[in-house]
């Protein structure tokens, strides 16, 4: 079975096949970061704009590079210094980056459905690099990619994912991915954080982070916003860490190998400790570098299949 | 003129008529029913296997004038409602400005006078500027001909206020029409709280924001003896309190609309903001629940809650786009398809809960087929389906959550005053 979305918003929507037609795509362009020259002409003559409306530069540069190692043409669009801060509506922006004959737009956008909307008004394709609280495909198939890397398998995994659930597009992506993939997920947070529902997605619910992490093959840790605060009942720094922070202490109760991951940026000193974000169970680099094959991977499927979705339109 | 509309099946409850009939209109009202009435009449609608009953009255409906024009007028709203078989409605009072005077409900005359299509009847602000803060003048509100009073879109949050108003309300004989709201517990949510707004990674509007509420406006009704009508019902909780308080002899009316009983969260989840409204699309199971209300009879109305929004407000970013739907032409086919064509309500039923006890609420003399009444009637083929279109609304703004639905009942024509209209897509 081939890819055939033009889009990429989430993982919710996709089935294990093309979940697992991701990865392994990922897997053969995670070569070619390593060759003396990295690119490979897969997208030349293809653009790619990165239109981001919250600031974030790992996730941008991360992408962009992706883009040029696959040697199509970058834009990048900060909305800060764009028509959209004169009042430019998302989808009126969308259309005109369609007008300038892009392909590729990389939408990372402050509210939820951001990208599903934007999809709907433009035929080129539309890569969700985080909207809102509602999904992050691109950094979940990172996590995942690095997960079955480490442990060669995802059927049946551990993996607890920690922090603050409720407001996470990280959390969301990675569940819908891994529980189509056969592993077990185990959410762990203060209860406020916690969202209504969330054990129909098939996952434990747990306030215990002893009782996350025991067992667990991974841990994934998400960024604590506390620029949040205030808008909702949130915890405060310290008591989250000495509840819920991973340390080394922690750890020893856990797995021998366990795996530790962050999205990033990390808050060192309150989602964990220096030591486990510096220690051996972390792969929070390798997720780095693992998230440019991932990101090829995404650019090159979307535009392949709009390619010939477009085709098979110009013949009918 | 006489108009005679032959042969159809008259439904008129008021009068205990289910029966095939002739209606006989002379100018703007009713000159006789009978089972043959051999007239030579100016205009013959032949009615034979078609519904004949008193139009819609809506009583919930937003015409935005004045103020919002570009959402919707008086003329483009009551020609959308002539379309819809409505023939009256209830122009809510949150209009810009706020219908809270004496001169605003003038100028609202004037205006109607001028341009509407179909009797448009108005409800005036319980507090200044739907504020909250403080009380209008409801006695010269209702002198100048305010039916009701409601600061629909806002609930009067100080409970001493509301008592206020009730009292007021009471001694005036004017019902006061709740929008049972808590916005601190709705706390900027979009979406029905619950596994829907965690997948969706929206914020969620709890139902307790609207139950919390109804209890609280039916014991201040309870207190004062006034006569309050829930509106927009969305959750079993508020329907159960309702239940309690009708037993209870509390004067306590209630109404919900087509998309409670037609749709529930789910179908939120692409992200379309026809589906956004306020109160928010609810679980299958309150949806379930409304259902069973207007099949009991505990749901007294159903009404549009018409709300007209541009694209340019409403095809946006979810959470940024305004709450609401149009209604006024979609929803004697909702009705139809959805509770007439599951047994949940019969065609006597149907003109209860959308004539007559509306006209009863707000004291018309209307939602009947009665000799001497009003010529509001309209005709409509029970099994025609259609397809609901964007194109084809009548309505200024397009943001319904029908579109694209086939939906069976099609109003062929409407008489308003004896005037007649025939509709043909």
């Amino acid at each position: 079975m081939g890819w055939t979305r033009k889009d990429l918003l989430g993982l919710e929507e996709l089935s294990r096949e093309e979940l697992e037609l991701i990865l392994s795509t990922a897997e053969s362009f995670k070569e070619v970061s390593t060759r003396e020259i990295k690119k490979v002409p897969a997208l030349r003559g293809k653009t790619v704009v990165n239109l981001f409306y919250e600031p974030s530069t790992r996730t941008r540069v991360s992408f962009e590079v992706a883009a040029k190692r696959l040697s199509a043409d970058v834009i990048n669009i900060a909305t800060e210094t764009s028509s959209v801060k004169k009042g430019e509506t998302l989808i009126d922006t969308g259309r005109n980056i369609e007008a300038l004959k892009a392909d590729i737009i990389v939408v990372r956008h402050n509210c939820s459905g951001a990208a599903v909307i934007l999809s709907r008004h433009v035929g080129l394709s539309v890569v969700n690099a985080g909207d809102g609280w509602h999904e992050h495909p691109t950094q979940a198939l990172l996590d995942i990619f690095t997960l079955q890397e480490k442990l060669g398998r995802l059927e049946g995994l551990k993996v607890s994912i920690v922090g603050d659930i409720a407001h996470s597009r990280v959390a969301r992506s990675n569940i819908w991915g891994l529980i189509k993939l056969g592993a077990r997920v185990t959410v762990c947070a203060p209860k406020m954080l916690i969202p209504p529902g969330i054990e129909e997605m098939q996952v434990s619910v747990t306030d215990d982070i002893d009782l996350a992490l025991k067992d667990a093959d991974a841990v994934n840790v998400l960024r604590m916003q506390f620029e949040r605060d205030g808008e909702t009942a949130f915890p405060r720094q310290l008591e989250y860490f000495k509840e819920f922070g991973i340390t080394q202490e922690r750890l020893r109760k856990a797995k021998k190998d366990i795996i530790v991951m962050h999205p990033g940026p990390i808050n060192r000193g309150i989602e964990m400790s220096s030591a486990v974000a510096d220690g051996a169970n972390s792969v929070i680099l390798e997720q780095v570098t693992n998230g440019i094959a991932v990101r090829m991977a995404v650019l090159f499927l979307v535009a392949q299949a709009n390619e010939q979705i477009k085709n098979h339109e110009d013949l009918n | 003129m006489k108009t005679l509309i032959k042969a159809g099946r008259v439904i008129d409850p008021a009068n205990k008529i289910d029966a095939v009939m002739d209606i006989l209109v002379e100018d703007s009202k009713i000159s006789k029913i009978a089972k043959n009435i051999p007239v030579k009449a100016d205009k013959v609608i032949e009615a034979q296997g078609k519904i004949v009953m008193p139009g819609l009255v809506d009583m919930h409906v937003h015409l935005r004038e004045p103020g919002r024009e570009d959402k919707e007028t008086i003329q483009s709203g009551s020609q959308a409602a002539l379309a819809g078989g409505v023939t009256s409605v209830l122009a809510m009072p949150n209009t810009s400005p706020a219908i809270d005077s004496k001169e605003n409900i003038k100028i609202l005359k004037t205006a109607i006078q001028k341009s509407a299509k179909v009797n448009c009847f108005i409800c005036a602000a319980i507090t200044k500027e739907r504020l909250g803060a403080e009380l209008t003048d409801i006695a010269s509100l209702k002198k100048e001909g305010a039916l009701a009073i409601s600061d629909d879109g806002a609930s009067v949050d100080n409970d001493d206020l509301m008592l206020e108003a009730l009292k007021v309300a009471k001694k005036e004989g004017l019902p006061v029409i709740c929008h049972s709201e808590d916005k601190k517990l709705t706390a900027y949510g979009v979406v029905n709280l619950g596994f829907t707004s965690t997948r969706l990674g929206l914020r969620g509007i709890s139902a307790e924001s609207e139950y919390k509420r109804v209890e609280r406006d039916i014991e201040l009704a309870r207190q004062t003896g006034a006569s309050i009508h829930i509106a927009h019902v969305s959750c079993q909780e508020s329907l159960e309190l309702i239940a309690r308080a009708k037993k209870n002899k509390v004067r306590v009316t209630c109404e919900s609309a087509p998309h409670y009983f037609t749709f529930s969260e789910e179908a939120v989840l692409g992200y379309d903001t026809n589906f956004k409204m306020n109160p928010p699309l609810r679980s299958q199971e309150d949806r379930l629940a409304i259902r069973k209300g207007l099949s009991s009879g505990l749901i007294d109305v159903i009404a549009s809650d018409h709300a007209p929004h541009t694209e340019n407000e409403k095809d946006i970013e979810f959470e940024r786009s305004e709450f609401g739907v149009i209604g006024l032409e979609t929803e004697l086919a909702a009705v139809v398809t959805e509770l007439i064509g599951n047994s949940l309500l019969d065609w006597s039923g149907l003109v209860m809960k959308m004539s007559l006890h509306p006209s009863r609420i707000l004291g018309l003399n209307k939602g009947t087929l009665s000799v001497g009444a009003d010529a509001d009637i309209i005709v409509v083929d029970p099994g025609r389906e259609w397809i609901v279109r964007k194109e084809n609304f009548y309505s200024k703004s397009k943001n319904s959550p029908f579109i694209g639905r086939s939906l069976k009942g099609f109003v062929e024509y409407t008489l308003c005053q004896g005037k007649v209209h025939k509709w043909n897509s």
